[in-house]
């Protein structure tokens, strides 16, 4: 008796003692492919924040990569991932729904910007000195160019390129759905590869030399410039519309809960919002939403007229059954072939 | 004289149900979870998705290719067992140990070494364009992939049965008036070819089932140069687990069915009526 009382008493004063004590944190960060270098250098910079306030605690992150929907799914399937930074709102939306109670349905809008610290958008990559003359979506179409993008089946960057495209060939034909959906039928006829990932489509791309144009994400595009002698080879063509990438972020309660991470993991997601956040977000070529720090990058990132997922198209919940799931509009390019 | 021969591993009870533990644990329970999830759909729901024209495409391409590969592995992993056994020459034992290199490599670096190598700009694939075709990207690289994973079956099983053949019985046979023709036809093949089939049937196998060698060298066209494994990705990434598996228990399906097949085969040739 007296010996679970014992217990009993340690273990409440480890728990009240709790924010006081020194205290080991590991958490586990499931992330996309190519945000591998920006989550690099925030997670140091987390690391100095928390240890600011929290002088005597141990903080070690640690990083999952991959493609958004594998990823989406290996935390479905049991990965206890503390928070997840995906490509696409619809993967943190599948988490929710099959993995019961493990984070809300309504999660986007526990942080500002529907979740997303930091966005991107859809811009090609061309061979030095743009021999196709390619400026905007429609030369995409024309006679002996050659597109590489992933599959959107398999790849959340893709599925971010289609939508861009389709957007341009609702805008060029003044928002007939027939003509966009022959517009980007036109355009998959020049793709020659679908990659599985959007890595996979670089690689096709930069090294194996095929196509001549890469749609890809922006930070990816300028990834491949900063490489070595990658501004000798290649140049980014902005083109006149593409769409607001939206890259969101959240906890994932329920393991962060297990292993007495809540707070910490809500305070890592926090802090991506904050100057020091949005500057790491800046310098790795993501668009920041502060526009402190937008304004200090603007040279980077050229405007453009962006469309975003929830207002033109009415949010993933709608666009991946209508444009990407069995059936839908990519599906019939090539059964219309 | 005891009426039991003693075998030299004690227990029959004990290593039967050894064996049946173990076999469960890896093989059967994983595959009947996998029946069992695709039984949540009705008969028509199941043939729906199986007939489907993309992924009928990609069963023709998935099983026309592994045929292919595995037949080409037969000839020249035949010929390549028949060096290593009839003749020493220097850095014969190194060759032998590079058999068994596409084992050991990661696939995904396979498969992407050998896109860039074929790739219409690659060093090997340039010549391909030069005369008209490509290699990379059509199912004439996903034949090459795998081919190069499933190299070391054939050679692998071949060459002991071919170690075990005595020259001398090449010799008499040829002593009474055979020819070489004659010598490989009814002395070699007849001892060979149960082992060849066996080396033939884990090619095959192998090659349905390949996925990261592949995918970087297929190029992943719908309707074209999509593999069966693709499909199953393409529709685990759109969470539907339900159609995954279906597409799963058709392969397991038809690739058992082949196998048995083989193995028939097999069994009609070892015992001659």
């Amino acid at each position: 008796m007296s010996l679970r009382r014992y217990a009993l008493a340690a273990l409440a004063s480890a728990i009240f003692a709790g924010s006081a004590v020194a205290k080991d944190y590991e958490l586990l960060n499931v992330s996309y492919d190519p945000t591998r270098e920006l989550y690099q250098d925030y997670n140091a910079e987390f690391v100095n924040f928390w240890k600011a306030s929290h002088p005597g605690d141990n903080v070690k992150i640690q990083q999952s990569h991959g493609g958004s929907g594998k990823q989406g799914r290996a935390v479905v399937d049991g990965l206890r991932a503390d928070v997840v930074t995906l490509a696409l709102a619809g993967d943190i939306d599948e988490i929710s729904k099959l993995n019961k109670g493990s984070l809300p349905a309504d999660w986007q809008t526990r942080l500002p910007d529907a979740s997303t610290p930091y966005t991107s958008t859809i811009v090609f990559l061309v061979r030095k000195g743009n021999p196709k003359g390619i400026k905007d979506w429609g030369d995409l179409v024309k006679k002996d160019v050659s597109v590489i993008t992933p599959n959107p089946k398999t790849s959340g960057g893709a599925r971010w390129n289609f939508l861009a495209a389709y957007a341009y060939g609702l805008k060029a034909n003044g928002g007939d759905e027939a003509k966009a959906n022959a517009y980007v039928q036109e355009l998959f006829k020049h793709v020659p590869v679908l990659d599985t990932g959007a890595r996979g489509s670089t690689i096709t791309f930069v090294n194996n030399g095929q196509g001549d144009v890469l749609l890809a994400w922006e930070n990816e595009a300028f990834l491949a410039l900063k490489e070595d002698g990658g501004t000798d080879k290649f140049e980014i063509v902005v083109p006149s519309l593409s769409i607001l990438a939206e890259p969101p972020v959240a906890v994932v309660d329920k393991n962060a809960e297990k292993k007495g991470n809540l707070e910490i993991a809500n305070a890592y997601l926090k802090h991506l919002y904050s100057p020091a956040g949005q500057e790491i977000a800046a310098k790795n070529f993501y668009r920041p939403r502060d526009e402190k720090v937008a304004a200090k990058y603007a040279e980077q990132f050229p405007k453009l007229e962006l469309v975003t997922i929830d207002k033109d198209f009415g949010g993933w919940k709608t666009a991946q059954p209508k444009f990407f799931n069995d059936g839908g509009v990519f599906d019939q390019i090539y059964q219309a072939q | 004289m005891s009426r039991r021969i003693s075998p030299v591993i004690p227990g029959f009870g004990l290593t039967l149900g050894y064996t049946l533990v173990y076999l469960s644990l890896i093989v059967l329970i994983p595959l009947a979870a996998m029946f069992v999830h695709a039984a949540q759909l009705t008969w028509e729901q199941f043939w729906a998705i199986i007939t489907a024209p993309r992924v009928l495409a990609a069963l023709k391409l998935s099983f026309g290719t592994a045929f292919f590969a595995a037949l080409i592995n037969g000839v020249i992993g035949t010929v390549l067992a028949w060096v290593l056994v009839r003749y020493t020459f220097p850095g014969r034992k190194i060759i032998d140990a590079m058999i068994d290199l596409p084992f050991a490599l990661p696939t995904a670096v396979a498969g992407i070494a050998l896109t860039t190598l074929y790739a219409p700009h690659g060093w090997i694939g340039q010549f391909a364009s030069d005369l008209g075709f490509k290699i990379a990207y059509t199912p004439l690289g996903i034949t090459l992939a795998l081919t190069f994973v499933t190299l070391p079956f054939v050679v692998r099983t071949v060459q002991p049965v071919l170690a075990d053949i005595p020259r001398e019985i090449e010799e008499a046979a040829a002593c009474l008036g055979a020819k070489p023709l004659q010598v490989f036809r009814y002395i070699l093949m007849p001892a060979l070819l149960p082992a060849w089939l066996t080396g033939f049937a884990l090619a095959f196998a192998r090659g349905i089932g390949e996925y990261g060698s592949v995918i970087f060298i297929a190029g992943n066209m719908p309707m074209k140069t999509e593999i069966l494994p693709l499909l199953i990705m393409v529709k685990l990434d759109q969470y539907d687990y339900t159609g995954a598996t279906a597409i799963g228990v058709m392969m397991l399906v038809v690739s058992f069915v082949l196998l048995l097949l083989i193995n028939l085969i097999q069994r009609r040739i070892e015992t001659p009526s």
